[in-house]
């Protein structure tokens, strides 16, 4: 349904990334596209797999971005899927009522079913998070792994994104964004977690941890040394007496 | 953004023929163009033509053609959804009015209403169709309060140049209209001046730093794209038309679609019937390859919000 | 709650618990060589997904890129599907299909033959495979001294700089204590074998958030990328910033001297007597013990006593300290009194290497504070009671919480031996080493350092149709074990353990091709080579070596490598050059093992091992190799591999010999549930049901320590115990950690001309300045040799995570990350030289020249350009379209880089460590100048040679996947839409 639900059930269900640990290892976009070319969006089209151009459907791609310059620049790997927005632009765009946006956890996702394929969520989408698949005809897009989160054929542990379980810094977390005391919404108000592009007004639900700042650890310089050390390291030179402990073994 | 065909043609095709039928409209019933069975039923069918051939164009790049109709469900929310009804409610009153001027009087008062209503849902259908472009605000230099005063623009002024080179082959135009063209394809293209103006003068909306939410840091500059070929959305949003051309290709569209046009116009309005007829063809024409170019550009230079995300610094 | 109506289904029905698989079968990943523990899901006879096993020991239910792309990798269309003849030239790619009976009788009879006459005829290498136990044991069974695996050009730089000091190493054979650790230093690493544990352990490192992670590197990307501190090292320096570092935590009296006196031979007295032949050695007792000054009494004494005050610095005239034992102006000097001389020496401080490490020397001070602090005011100490060796009980486990990894970015430079070294040396100050909080050994190591076997291969130990004495690979300690004849030239094809790479504790693969080519030191008849793109991405001078494996005799015509097997699973570079090819299966389609005789899994806390099943049916005529490399000994009658009769030994392939075959009594390839009822680990009889237990348990072994058990493991009493028990160890002697290294002092000396066996003149300078018994730096040698205005820049290549050297590219998925490499510039030298992003340029070094396309950075040293490794593929290999951008717009730096050095005093020495023989890929010096041409052409020279053929039985590839499609219902609408679904 192209309108926003007016209100969910105050769940809001999305990711959390921490670019403070993300090393940009692309398991998670693998495993995504792994878990969802057999699943809800099956398949997630390849083209030319071996040809001169392949490219094909990922829910979840990750960037590398180098902030700052020279050597106090960071480098910084960037994972990026659909953000889930409250305001989605991407469902309020579609004329057929295909793209929507659930009122049980908030979770956006395309019926392929009613979708034509006419692509302008994808131009609403500031993110680029949709996904065309040419040979299906219709837009696909992170699914929220809704296949998995409440999949009674998993074991409990195992009902996670695929993104989220498969990471192995850990970078990735899920959860309920619309309780304030779930351990996401606890990790967002404690790192500073924040929007992609604010100005864009889709107020994503899904949240990025900043980069720590790279000096909270250093020590101050110490102070040079002295001018020249005692170029006798003999026995008996005061400068090394430390050595001079008496030692058991 | 990626230029594609299909809606270049659709948006320009359909809004020449939109405007054709408004200026039908409005002048038969201010009495300033004869409506004859011949003249009417020309002017709309070339134009239900052009709306019709640029619908289905528009169906081409679906990648569900066949379930288009359901394209029409969400017009409570969705101005693509609004343009298609809005599209095809118009071909009623264009239908009963195309009745009236070919097999009644046209000047009946059900025909009447019947144009002026075919007339303004023509301007709201176009209107739509800007507003789908305008209502995007990932695309910032189409989410601004120009885009559907100039689509309705074009729309009028290329509807006119239609309009009078297919009345000119059965009834000898009269220079007023045909200046009257003259100045609102001129005015058309002013607006698109200070569009230009506009979008080139523009604060940035989305930089690379609040894409990604590092600018803290400082500069923010892509270091590896997550693919190493295109993706998607690089192919359809990514597509970037270097400066230089564009300003070529603004120069070449503002004079071959306004000031030639203009001058075609004028010069049609100056001279007897045969060499009217041929001038107003001539306007025509090179009203179409400034509209063409137009829409191109407009579609070239936008530039998306996710290719900060490929590289692009802001948009 | 499948059939509760939700809201939401007003829009679409959603089925949120699809049925996932009919069955999951768990065995271990091998997408890469770190052997995660995975869960294969199976629907309808294909594989639906796989993930990571929760359970699992080393990845704990994470899966990396390559691993979630592990179905792709076994419904490749590069995949080879049947025994292979050639019939073209080689190079041709030109092939027959034969059966296996045909390949196995060739096989049987070109190796038979060999063996009949010389055994060394045979070359048998083998690349990054997991069977090194079997494969190393077949060729000590077979004959021939000529044989290693990849870890020659791999790292075994790091290997042997470890083993011979700390008797433990980086690689995957250690790790950081990530959950104790507060400072941790990372070296050259991109990605490593340990892939996942070390993402897990950063993650785990930077969520705690009370710890620093300094990674030095001349690349900020991937790890280094979240570092805490980046350090932009000039390549090939590492060891000058180490030894100022060492510099100023001396100056500083930072040092844990007690960890020095107990558990290193730092104390040890050292007879400096120049100009001697003992020069350099430990100061020895008549029962040949070392000796160490006690203080308490004044005497030498045997320096193991507990009992003793040793004197750690000072110098003794040994005619005094001990009558009647050495020349007059002998003196013994405790070896720690030689490391301060050695780097509180002007040249390593901090000032003096700024320049060339490129690191300011405020900025070396701090990070040596930082250091300090964290080792010493920030100690650890862990309420644990444990014993030592010598059976002290301590109530307290004291922790220096600095932890340190290096890997290839050390030791893949012509140095790298040493200043791998000098890294332990600085683990060794700071008392860092297994102990809380700092790297820890993972069993079976700590070894004694260096542990025994020696290799064998001696000339009295090859002999036609009987097996060698020991294996072919092991640890050297004098000249006198060296594999040399009496000129002082090689026994072995690869020269590994003679005077050009004496610790060549790994072998030497790279140098094999050529050795073999030029018949130095002799010919051979069969190069047998398993699972290595020796054609192409390992090796060094790609452009001559695939010369020399094309190259003929002009006057018999014959092939001057003449004859060449090659086991591949999938058509790489490699098979066009073979003669025969054995296929090989997927990894999800064999049985395989991950054993301790190997390289283990253990994590610090306990021991571990694993099993690959196979979870799928091979739809090809392809084998496992280990299965035809068993079946093949039967037949040569290799006498391990077949019984008193003359039959096989093991009918049942390899998962047979897994079971059955016993290394020493008791001990074999697998640990876990021995004995005949399986209940005993580690050590037992052999259990027909072991498999079986492997997967109930999930397709692995672990086992944890006792908490007195996981610590100070070279000098724990509990732990030494357990490990000579498992068989890790030979005796549960005490591990003293070598600060001194008195083997390569023997070198050094031979070098100086000194002992029985000494190098010929040609190695003798070489020998003598780079076997410093303490660690040392001196530049690469490949700068010696260029001219470094006209080669001003560095240039290296790095592991993509999402991609496994050059197997990854006929990977769908993955493929689509890394189709193509860009070459990495800083971009202010770029800048200065009028280049721009994107431009194309000419790559070249002394020995070629490639185009590639650049990329500006500001994250990368100023010296140093940097490229995604083995990306460039030939045109047409890994039935890759021969548009493919991996051949089109992808380069392979290798063309650049040499395998051999100019010739010095007509000799020319390889482009290697001189110590280990390891490979110096990163030596590399370059200019890169704009592409004078047009850019669309991008191709690199031997990509160009020619397109390779499919191989016969390789089809067509796809040309769109739609992979998963198959497990929709079938009424979706979806699966009548084209494209295959492979
Ligand atoms: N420039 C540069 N070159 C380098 C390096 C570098 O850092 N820079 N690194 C070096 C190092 S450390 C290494 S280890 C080497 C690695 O180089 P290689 O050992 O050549 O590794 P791969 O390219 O993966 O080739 C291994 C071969 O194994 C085959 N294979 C894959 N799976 C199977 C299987 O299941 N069975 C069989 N029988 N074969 C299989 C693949 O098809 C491939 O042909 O590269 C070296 N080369
Ligand atoms: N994904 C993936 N994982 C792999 C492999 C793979 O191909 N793909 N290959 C496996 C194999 S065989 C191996 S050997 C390991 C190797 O794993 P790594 O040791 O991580 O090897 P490289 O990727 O070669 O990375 C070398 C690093 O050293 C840096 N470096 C180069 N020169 C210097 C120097 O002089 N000083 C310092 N400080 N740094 C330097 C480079 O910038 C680079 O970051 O990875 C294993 N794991
Ligand atoms: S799996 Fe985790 S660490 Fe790897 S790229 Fe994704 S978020 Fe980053
Ligand atoms: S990220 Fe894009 S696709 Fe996802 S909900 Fe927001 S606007 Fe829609
Ligand atoms: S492509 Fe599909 S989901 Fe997207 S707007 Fe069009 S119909 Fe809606
Ligand atoms: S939540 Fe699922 S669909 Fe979305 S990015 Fe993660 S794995 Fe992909
Ligand atoms: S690190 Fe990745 S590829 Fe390597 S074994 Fe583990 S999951 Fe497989
Ligand atoms: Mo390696």
């Amino acid at each position: 349904m192209t309108s926003l639900p007016t209100a969910t059930d105050g769940r809001k269900l999305g990711l959390v990334i921490d670019l403070d640990i993300c090393v940009g290892c692309h398991a998670c976009a693998v495993n995504c596209k792994e878990w969802n070319t057999g699943g809800h969006s099956a398949p997630l089209t390849d083209e030319e797999p071996y040809g001169a151009d392949p490219h094909g459907v990922w829910f979840n791609r990750v960037h590398s971005f180098e902030a700052g310059d020279g050597d106090s620049g960071r480098t910084v790997h960037f994972p990026r899927s659909c953000l889930h927005c409250e305001e989605p632009a991407c469902v309020t765009v579609c004329p057929t009522g295909a793209s929507y946006k659930r009122e049980g956890d908030g979770i956006v996702l395309v019926n392929a079913d009613t979708c034509i394929g006419c692509k302008l969520c994808s131009w609403a989408c500031p993110y680029g998070a949709r996904e065309y698949d040419y040979a299906d005809g219709v837009m696909k897009k992170c699914t929220l792994c809704i296949d998995r989160i409440e999949n009674q054929h998993l074991p409990p542990e195992d009902r996670l994104p695929a993104c989220v379980s498969t990471c192995p810094a850990s970078a990735r977390h899920f959860g309920d964004l619309g309780d304030p005391n779930s351990d996401v919404s606890q990790l967002v108000a404690e790192r500073g977690g924040y929007d992609l592009m604010p100005e864009m007004g889709m107020q994503p639900v899904n949240k990025y941890l900043p980069p720590r700042a790279s000096t909270r650890h250093d020590l101050e310089t110490p102070a040079p040394p002295p001018e020249t050390i005692p170029a006798s390291t003999d026995t008996g030179s005061d400068f090394l007496n430390w050595v001079d402990r008496m030692l058991t073994r | 953004m990626n230029p594609a065909y299909s809606v270049i043609f659709f948006t320009t095709a359909s809004g020449a023929g939109y405007g054709a039928i408004v200026w039908l409209v409005v002048l038969a019933l201010l009495g300033i163009v004869p409506l004859t069975p011949a003249l009417g039923a020309s002017v709309i069918i070339v134009s239900l033509a052009l709306i019709t051939a640029g619908l289905l164009s528009s169906t081409f790049h679906l990648g569900h053609p066949e379930r288009a109709w359901r394209a029409l469900s969400q017009w409570r929310s969705s101005w693509l959804s609004r343009e298609g009804v809005a599209a095809l409610v118009t071909y009623v009153p264009i239908l009963i009015f195309a009745v009236g001027s070919l097999f009644f009087s046209a000047y009946g008062p059900v025909w009447i209403w019947a144009g002026l209503i075919a007339a303004m849902l023509s301007l709201v259908t176009v209107g739509c169709t800007g507003m789908i472009y305008a209502s995007l605000r990932a695309i910032p230099r189409w989410s601004t309060p120009l885009v559907v005063p100039l689509y309705i623009a074009f729309a009028m002024s290329t509807g006119a140049v239609l309009l009078i080179a297919i009345a000119s082959l059965f009834w000898p135009t009269p220079g007023l209209i045909a200046w009257c063209a003259a100045v609102i394809t001129l005015a058309a293209w002013m607006l698109k001046i200070a569009y230009w103006r506009q979008i080139d003068n523009a604060k940035p909306v989305a930089t690379a730093e609040s894409a990604t939410g590092l600018g803290a840091i400082g500069t923010v500059r892509l270091l590896e794209s997550p693919h190493s070929s295109e993706n998607y959305v690089m192919r359809e949003m990514g597509y970037t038309i270097a400066r230089k051309h564009a300003a070529r290709l603004r120069k070449i569209a503002l004079v071959v679609g306004g000031v030639a046009t203009a001058l075609a116009l004028v010069i049609a309005g100056l001279l007897p019937a045969p060499f009217a007829t041929a001038a107003s063809i001539v306007a025509l024409i090179f009203a179409a390859m400034g509209i063409l170019i137009e829409r191109w550009l407009f579609f070239a230079e936008a530039r998306h919000a996710a290719s900060l995300y490929y590289g692009a610094s802001e948009v | 709650m499948p059939d509760d109506i939700r809201p939401d289904d007003r829009y679409e029905k959603v089925d949120q618990s699809p049925v996932v698989s009919d069955e999951v079968k768990t065995t271990t990943c091998y997408m890469c060589a770190c052997r995660c523990g995975i869960k294969v899901h199976l629907k309808d006879g294909a594989i639906r997904y796989i993930e990571g096993n929760r359970d699992h020991p080393i990845n704990k239910g994470v899966l990396c890129a390559k691993g979630s792309a592990g179905i792709m990798q076994h419904y490749s269309p590069a995949r080879l599907s049947q025994p292979l003849r050639r019939v073209g030239p080689r190079g041709s790619g030109e092939f027959e299909p034969i059966s296996w009976e045909e390949a196995l009788d060739t096989a049987t009879e070109w190796l038979g033959d060999i063996r009949r006459r010389d055994p060394r005829k045979l070359a048998f290498f083998t690349g990054r495979d997991q069977s090194q136990s079997l494969t190393g044991f077949w060729a000590s069974q077979f004959g021939t001294p000529n044989h290693a695996a990849h870890g020659g050009f791999c790292s075994v730089n790091m290997a042997a700089a470890g083993i011979y000091t700390i008797g433990g190493s980086f690689w995957e054979f250690g790790e950081p204590d990530w959950e104790n650790t507060k400072y941790f230093m990372m070296f050259g690493v991109a990605e490593d074998h340990d892939s996942n544990p070390i993402k897990m352990g950063l993650g785990k490192l930077k969520t705690k958030g009370d710890a620093k992670f300094v990674s030095v590197n001349p690349v900020r990307t991937g790890y280094s990328a979240i570092a805490d501190e980046w350090v932009g090292i000039r390549p090939g320096t590492d060891g000058l910033l180490v030894m100022a570092l060492i510099h100023e935590l001396i100056r500083t009296g930072n040092v844990d001297l007690d960890f020095l006196a107990r558990y290193t031979n730092s104390h040890w007295l050292v007879r400096r007597a120049p100009g001697t032949a003992d020069d350099g050695l430990f100061v020895r007792g008549r029962d040949g013990k070392p000796l160490a000054y006690d203080r308490n009494t004044d005497q030498l004494v045997d320096a193991a006593r507990i009992d003793i005050s040793p004197a750690m610095r000072g110098r003794f005239p040994l005619h005094e300290a001990a009558p009647g034992d050495g020349g007059s102006d002998a003196e013994a000097v405790p070896a720690f009194q030689l490391v301060l001389d050695r780097y509180l020496d002007e040249a390593y401080s901090p000032d003096a290497v700024a320049e060339q490490t490129g690191i300011d020397a405020d900025r070396i001070r701090r990070i040596a504070a930082e250091l300090a602090h964290a080792a010493f005011e920030q100690e650890i100490s862990l309420d644990v009671e444990w014993t030592d060796w010598a059976g002290r009980k301590h109530d307290k486990i004291i922790g220096r919480p600095v932890s340190m990894h290096a890997m290839r970015g050390i030791s893949a430079h012509s140095n790298g031996f040493q200043t791998c070294r000098a890294i332990h040396l600085l683990q060794m100050l700071l008392g860092s080493i297994d102990c809380p909080g700092g790297f820890r050994y993972k069993p079976p190591f700590p070894r004694p350092a260096p542990p025994g076997p020696k290799p064998a291969g001696k000339p009295h130990q090859v002999a036609p149709g009987t097996p060698m004495a020991g294996p072919p690979l092991g640890f050297i300690t004098s000249p006198e074990d060296l594999l040399i004849d009496d000129q002082g030239e090689a026994l072995r094809i690869d020269k590994a353990y003679s005077w050009d790479a004496p610790l060549a504790a790994h072998g030497m693969m790279h140098m094999v091709i050529r050795n073999a080519w030029a018949g130095d030191p002799y010919p051979i008849d069969v190069l047998f080579m398993f699972m290595a793109n020796m054609s192409w991405n390992s090796s060094m001078n790609t452009t001559e070596t695939i010369e020399m494996l094309t190259d003929t005799d002009p006057e018999t015509g014959e092939y001057k490598i003449p004859k060449i097997i090659y086991s591949d699973a999938f058509q790489s570079e490699m098979i066009a050059y073979a003669d025969l090819i054995l296929p090989d299966t997927t990894y999800l389609e064999r049985w395989d093992c991950v054993s301790m005789l190997d390289r283990p899994i253990c994590s610090a806390d306990g021991p571990a091992d694993a099993i690959r099943q196979p979870v799928i049916a091979p739809d090809r005529n392809v084998r496992p190799f280990q299965d035809v490399l068993i079946e093949l000994g039967a037949r040569l009658g290799l006498p391990a591999f077949t019984t008193d009769t003359g039959a096989p030994k093991y009918p049942g392939g390899y998962a047979d010999y897994l079971v059955h075959h016993e290394r020493a009594p008791g001990i074999g390839p697998l640990a876990g549930w021995r004995g005949e009822d399986g209940s005993s680990h580690g050590n037992g009889a052999p259990n027909d049901n072991q498999l079986e237990r492997y997967i109930e348990n999930g397709c692995f072994w672990s086992e944890e320590f006792a908490p007195d058990e996981r610590y100070y493991k070279h000098s724990n009493r509990a732990y030494l115990d357990k490990a000579a028990k498992m068989g890790w160890i030979a005796s549960a002697d005490p591990i003293v950690l070598q600060l001194y290294s008195e083997p390569l002092q023997r070198f050094k000396l031979a070098g100086q001309g000194f002992g029985n066996v000494v190098p010929p003149v040609r190695y003798r300078d070489r020998i003598a300045e780079t076997f410093d018994p303490l660690p040392i730096w001196y530049a690469p040698f490949e700068e010696s040799h260029t001219d470094l205005e006209d080669f001003p820049i560095h240039a290296l290549t790095q592991r993509p995570m999402a991609m496994y050297h050059s197997w990854g590219s006929q990977n769908a998925w993955l493929r689509q990350i890394h189709g193509w490499n860009k070459l990495y510039m800083n971009r202010s030298t770029a800048e200065d030289q009028g280049l721009a992003d994107g431009d194309g340029v000419r790559v070249e070094s002394p020995y070629g020249s490639i185009k590639a396309r650049i990329a500006l950075m500001e994250g990368v040293n100023g010296n140093t350009v940097w490229t995604w490794n083995a990306i460039g593929k030939k045109r047409g290999a890994w039935n890759l379209s021969p548009d493919a951008p991996e051949s089109n717009k992808g380069f392979l730096l290798n063309h650049l880089i040499t395998d051999l050095l100019p010739p010095k005093d007509g000799y020319r020495f390889g482009n290697t460590d001189p110590i280990t023989g390891q490979a110096a890929w990163f030596d590399l010096r370059v200019r890169v100048v704009k592409d004078d041409g047009s850019d669309k052409a991008l191709a690199n020279d031997p990509s160009d040679s020619g397109i390779a053929p499919r191989a016969p039985g390789v089809g067509k590839a796809a040309e769109r996947l739609r992979f998963g499609a198959r497990f929709l219902p079938a009424s979706n609408w979806r699966r009548s839409r084209g494209g295959e679904d492979t």
